[in-house]
């Protein structure tokens, strides 16, 4: 790992990496909890042999080497490219479509999936630098609905209903969502 | 009956009208999402697998092969006027491709990419016309064993030895297993890793993870890095007529391309990326102006090109013969097979000769229609790459959950595409691929009812994996293909004064 270079190069390699580290340790984690729950599925004897845990177990085993591999290289400095290390991502950018999938969730059984899309539309063309929310209302409005007619009608999905596709399904006057 | 008749009967199911239309709308939407960046076809494969509760197997699966082979066509285009590749497959594209349009020849490198992915993908699916048959005659003598050592094989092959790290390829790869085993047990009932949740019981549909990883985490990853980079959209220019010359420079790496992409996609390995890069070195070695590559050669958007749907073509021959998808894409549509309760594998070239002499009936014609689809009308695609990114990404994930949600109308489904976007974003961030996430979510069931049956064949005896020929000979390759780069490594050990990158 650590052959050629500067001694400074070598130095930075060696410090460990933050971001690499949690995920290393995120995957550990998992192959623990894995592991855990593997031991609580119950087995019956007839199966003892090539029951229901044994891949369950095998693929626990396996994730917990590879989390303790990518921690080996974490700390021995990570992997990122140079190129993606040095772009900090765009939190704004981030919270924006964050908050737009979270609205997105709350809204959906409440207020139905056309407003939800909409607002879920305007907050994810804001993360991406759009400013003009009229427009982007309009546009995701007609996202919305063609979206609802492909998926609802043509692929015959319901897709659950609320103020705006009650009003639809009344005009229209076919049979409700 | 030999394959040549059987491909005939396959052409009198694909040239009914009803057929003809469904290739039609699947090349027509396959260009359309390659053209533009962010949607691939495994992704729109995912959103429209409830298609499969539609309409009938044969008339699906002609979409979902035109989505494929049109994508291949589209993302060549993005890489040339945009240098932002839709595919991985079309990174190499874009080395030359893109120069040759900064210097006014968008014309003849777009040329040489659609008439190469023609050449290529009607050579390729004549591959697939005669190889598959033979492949079935040898599979036929596959047991259990033999079968679980394949997709081992698969495994190591598309998640260790193609990406850039042969640990994050197996942790994602692992991970999708996971993802794949959570449910119930359907040997014994038990539930497994479902939290007490009852939503979990009957697992995670693949549609969720699909759909988060390349939907919601390309997204939240283009939004975290879009900024100011605004992507510089090179006009048409140039005929789209090649001279004389270009046609002369381009025929033979097409040709080359060719052999070297369906060979490679047809192996359990699989993969795109692979057989372009070789095609781009194998062409700037053979070229006799050298000077050119880098600068806009155009032998080298010629033969990449014709790799990468070559390979695209091989991809189908383990997928409909042995049931094993060596990428997304081919993952999502075996999942689309299960769907309708049918079983990819040696037997489904008997059992549905309509489906798959039919589907590759339609691939010949889709090929000729991306051909027109691609060439006289490419102005119309052009169009699509002027979309702002705000509204196309907004508009992809509306899409996105629209088709999730749609699923079971349960929050529970919605949060989860949210939360695996979450994962596909620090996947992207911090270099873990995506493909080995839904091929062992997918495959990883169909590898545990294998090893559960060669156990219970042999009564719990580990060995069975070894003692039978074929497994152990294809397990053997397995190891070598997961060790054998390191202990080459090892072997060759650089001198200590020797300069990095020098080699």
């Amino acid at each position: 790992m650590a052959s050629g270079g500067t001694p400074q190069e070598r130095f930075a390699r060696l410090r460990p990496a933050i971001g690499e580290t949690i995920i290393g340790a995120g995957v550990l984690v998992l192959a623990i909890v894995m592991v855990w729950q593997t031991l609580s599925i119950p087995v019956s004897p007839i199966y003892a042999q090539v029951g229901p845990t044994i891949v369950p177990i095998i693929t626990a085993l396996a994730l917990g080497m590879l989390g303790i591999l990518l921690l080996v290289d974490a700390v021995q400095g990570g992997w990122q490219t140079a190129e993606e290390k040095e772009v900090t991502p765009d939190r704004t950018a981030l919270l924006w479509i964050i908050a737009g999938l979270v609205l997105n969730v709350l809204l959906i059984t409440s207020a139905g999936f056309t407003i939800a899309s909409v607002i879920l539309f305007v907050c994810v063309a804001r993360g991406f630098g759009s400013k003009a929310i009229v427009r982007d209302a309009l546009i995701g409005a007609a996202f919305a609905l063609v979206a609802y007619i492909g998926f609802a009608k043509t692929l015959g999905i319901n897709i659950g209903s609320g103020l705006v596709e009650n009003a639809i399904e009344r005009v229209i006057g076919s049979e409700g969502g | 009956m030999d394959a040549f008749s059987q491909l005939l009967n396959g052409f009198a199911v694909a040239l009914t009208p009803i057929n003809l239309l469904w290739c039609l709308v699947g090349t027509t939407l396959g260009t359309a999402i390659g053209v533009l960046p962010g949607l691939g076809p495994a992704l729109t494969i995912a959103l429209l697998l409830p298609i499969t509760f539609k309409v009938e197997p044969t008339a699906a699966f002609i979409l979902f092969a035109g989505i494929y082979y049109g994508a291949m066509y589209g993302g060549s285009t993005t890489s040339i006027l945009l240098n932002t590749p839709g595919e991985s497959a079309t990174i190499v594209t874009a080395l030359e491709g893109n120069k040759m349009a900064r210097n006014g020849r968008a014309g003849a490198a777009l040329a040489t990419a659609a008439i190469g992915s023609f050449v290529a993908g009607t050579i390729g699916t004549l591959g697939i016309t005669f190889l598959a048959p033979i492949v079935v005659d040898w599979a036929l003598k596959f047991g259990p064993a033999d079968y679980f050592s394949l997709m081992v094989l698969a495994f190591v092959t598309v998640s260790a030895v193609l990406g850039s790290s042969a640990v994050r390829g197996l942790a994602a790869l692992f991970f999708g297993i996971w993802l794949g085993l959570i449910g119930v047990d359907l040997q014994t009932g038990q539930a497994r890793f479902t939290f007490g949740l009852p939503e979990l019981l009957d697992g995670i549909n693949v549609i969720v993870v699909a759909v988060g990883l390349f939907a919601v985490g390309e997204t939240l990853y283009v939004g975290s890095r879009y900024r100011l980079g605004k992507d510089e959209i090179i006009p048409l220019s140039g005929s789209l007529w090649m001279t004389a010359e270009e046609w002369k420079r381009s025929w033979k790496p097409w040709l080359r391309g060719t052999a070297i992409g369906f060979p490679i996609g047809a192996m359990p390995a699989g993969g795109a990326e692979i057989p372009t890069f070789l095609s781009y070195y194998i062409e700037k070695k053979l070229t006799s102006r050298p000077q050119e590559f880098g600068k806009g050669a155009i032998e080298g958007v010629a033969g990449p090109e014709a790799a990468n749907n070559a390979s695209a073509a091989g991809v189908l021959v383990p997928m409909l013969t042995l049931g094993l998808p060596t990428s997304a894409t081919a993952a999502i549509m075996l999942s689309a097979f299960q769907s309708y309760g049918i079983n990819p594998g040696p037997l489904l070239l008997e059992s549905q000769p309509h489906l798959v002499w039919g589907l590759i009936a339609s691939l010949f014609i889709g090929n000729v229609m991306l051909l027109v689809l691609n060439l006289p009308l490419i102005a119309v695609w052009v169009k699509l790459l002027q979309i702002p990114a705000p509204i196309l990404y907004a508009g992809i994930l509306v899409f996105a959950t629209i088709g999730t949600y749609g699923i079971t109308q349960s929050p529970v489904d919605l949060i989860l595409l949210y939360l695996v976007g979450g994962i596909g974003y620090l996947m992207r961030r911090y270099d873990f691929p995506a493909a080995p996430v839904i091929i062992g979510m997918i495959l990883g069931p169909l590898a545990e009812q294998n090893f559960r049956q060669a156990m219970t064949i042999s009564a719990g005896d580990w060995t069975v994996f070894f003692t039978r020929p074929l497994s152990a000979i294809i397990l053997a390759l397995a190891a070598l293909a997961l060790f054998g780069p390191k202990l080459y490594a090892l072997a060759v050990r650089p001198k200590p004064d020797h300069v990095p990158g020098d080699a």
